[in-house]
């Protein structure tokens, strides 16, 4: 791999020990993907979190961050001090709520530790928006922008929608790139790989949440980790849509990038999305592939009585808390079922300030922020048969939780929460 | 990289005359070092956040052919990584609680299975001068050499 003087100077260790790790843990990673040298990143997108048993086991003292740093950020087994970062950096989702952590099922102990880790991160440039959606709260990039983004939902966002420039990467990439400001020249990055391989015909309509999330599951199915190019697609979706939709397409399937022309950034054509080429392959999506998706979701499941209800993945905009205010608003939670609604901490702010918070809340359900289940393997006390508006949830808690899990739209999983069951159909 | 040792390589019209042989892929090494060990072989991708118990090793993804199952210990062979960027986390942690699996051959090259790959610190092997699903199955005895990018395979016995 080539090095620019300045990368091979942080190498060498001009810049400190830290810098000398990360830029040691970039090549390996660069020479691993066979990229030829590196590219400056605007932003990155990682985690810091340090209160989990993984992260903490081992260490002296759990406020050792240096030591956390060191080996899950740069993957280095020399302990470096953590060096400023030197692009704009933020947290993603991480395992506590702040706020609502008993509920969660942690400690005083534990909340307090993640409150120093954001502020002994904070002091180094982290910003702790904590959230997996950095778009939604301010973290937005231009397009064009080179970024190290973790969290696939985010990353097809970057790409897709915004027209930024990023791979998937992980905890020990984005750490190396908050100090370095370097991230491998591969993939995403590069213009040429940025058209689309798969055609995707849209023949049926595709009008609400559910609807582009079931379309977002079919798709992973469909391209893997390929790039698509959606045609038919007639109705103009809401930036929530498009948010569930890449979310379902980078959990059934490995999707990064997709072009709806018309609509997405670097495509007003599907011929243009194709880069002049012909499809390798052209799929449909019809009320089969459709139906086929619901079934994906849901087909094992057999009792109807839920007795939780997960909304806010990836996290929700205020719109969404708004109309989950609206569907709440009066009415009370069936006897024994929990309703968690996960919202940025941002949001939540805004919620708490303008009784939204105390509309939802009243009802019975609870505004979490910071984290969700998948992520910290944390449900109410009880959970037997969840409901969740997320396909990207529904994916993942079976398998997290061994819980049955239903998808459907919000008002089925709102209608769950206040009845005790699952009525959702496809239809 | 060197050239593929012709001279290993055997006709692999039938697969059950081949028990004891030896079989030699080349690729392109990821992650250096030296390792071997059994085969767990999977045509489907893995996931590593939510489709792994790093405790175990094992294969949690609801429909994965391979759930249940433990890749700790045996040469990893599959397509890639697919899911959440937790990927290189989740083996990053198969390293650390002794879970990890002894190699990995993959056939798609992402972010996700290189990181990861680098972080679990085991030998790693890809571009293949031959698809390594038609040559490994479950139960081979595979020698990973990361350094030069050769893969040795020793067919199991057929099962009867």
């Amino acid at each position: 791999m080539r090095l620019s003087d300045a990368e091979q100077a942080m190498l060498d260790g001009q810049e400190g020990q830290a810098k000398a790790r990360a830029m040691d843990l970039l090549l390996r990673y660069g020479e691993a993907l066979g990229a030829e040298r590196m590219v400056e990143v605007a932003h990155v997108a990682g985690t810091w979190s340090a209160t989990t048993p993984f992260v903490q086991a081992g260490l002296k003292r759990p406020d050792d961050f240096d030591s956390i740093f060191s080996r899950f950020n740069l993957d280095s087994d020399a302990v470096v001090e953590v060096p400023r970062a030197v692009v704009p950096t933020c947290q993603l989702i991480h395992g506590i709520d702040t706020r609502n952590y008993a509920a969660q099922g942690f400690s005083d102990d534990q909340a307090d530790l993640q409150r120093a880790s954001e502020r002994f991160f904070g002091s180094r440039g982290v910003q702790w928006n904590s959230t997996c959606t950095p778009y939604q709260v301010g973290q937005t990039p231009l397009r064009g922008d080179h970024l190290a983004w973790m969290e696939s939902s985010a990353v097809v966002y970057a790409n897709a929608v915004l027209g930024a420039r990023t791979n998937v990467e992980g905890r020990e990439s984005t750490g190396a790139a908050s100090i370095t400001g370097r991230i491998p020249y591969f993939g995403l990055h590069i213009p040429a790989n940025r058209f689309a391989t798969h055609l995707v015909r849209v023949e049926v309509p595709v009008e609400s949440m559910m609807d582009w999330g079931l379309l977002g599951y079919a798709l992973g199915e469909m391209v893997a980790e390929d790039i698509p190019v959606l045609e038919g697609i007639t109705c103009k979706p809401e930036p929530e849509w498009l948010k569930h939709f890449g979310a379902a397409a980078a959990s059934s399937g490995g999707v990064e990038m997709y072009h709806i022309p018309g609509l997405t950034p670097e495509a007003d054509s599907v011929e243009e999305a194709l880069g002049g080429q012909a499809p390798r392959v052209v799929h449909r999506y019809g009320a089969a592939e459709r139906r086929r998706a619901w079934e994906a979701l849901n087909g094992a499941n057999t009792r109807d009585d839920v007795n939780f209800v997960m909304l806010g993945c990836p996290h929700n905009s205020a719109k969404q808390m708004w109309r989950i205010a609206e569907l709440l608003e009066g009415k009370r939670l069936h006897d024994g079922v929990a309703l968690w609604v996960h919202t940025p901490r941002q949001i939540r702010h805004l919620c708490d300030e303008s009784g939204i918070t105390e509309i939802i809340e009243a009802a019975g359900a609870l505004v979490m922020s910071d984290s969700c289940p998948a992520i910290n393997r944390m449900l109410p006390e009880g959970t037997e048969v969840i409901a969740t508006d997320s396909c990207k949830q529904a994916h993942y808690l079976p398998a997290i939780s061994g819980k049955p899990t239903w998808f459907g739209g919000l008002e089925h999983c709102i209608e769950a929460a206040l009845t005790g069951r699952f009525r959702g159909r496809p239809e | 990289m060197s050239a593929p040792d012709k001279t290993d390589q055997t006709d692999m019209t039938d697969q059950t005359d081949m028990a004891g042989e030896t079989l030699v892929i080349q690729g392109r090494g990821v992650v250096g070092g030296v390792a071997e060990g059994e085969a767990f072989v999977t045509r489907e991708t893995v996931s590593g956040w939510g489709g792994i118990d790093a405790r175990s090793g094992t294969i949690t993804e609801q429909r994965h052919e391979k759930r249940g199952e433990s890749f700790a210990g045996k040469v990893l062979v599959f397509p890639g990584a697919k899911g959440s960027s937790g990927w290189s986390h989740y083996f990053h942690a198969t390293r650390r609680l002794g879970t990890a699996p002894k190699a990995m051959l993959f056939t798609v090259m992402t972010t996700k299975v290189a990181l990861g790959a680098v972080v679990t610190r085991v030998p790693a092997v890809t571009e293949f001068d031959r698809d390594p699903f038609e040559v490994i199955e479950d139960g081979d005895w595979v020698r990973v050499d990361g350094d030069k990018g050769r893969v040795e395979v020793v067919k199991r016995p057929p099962r009867r």
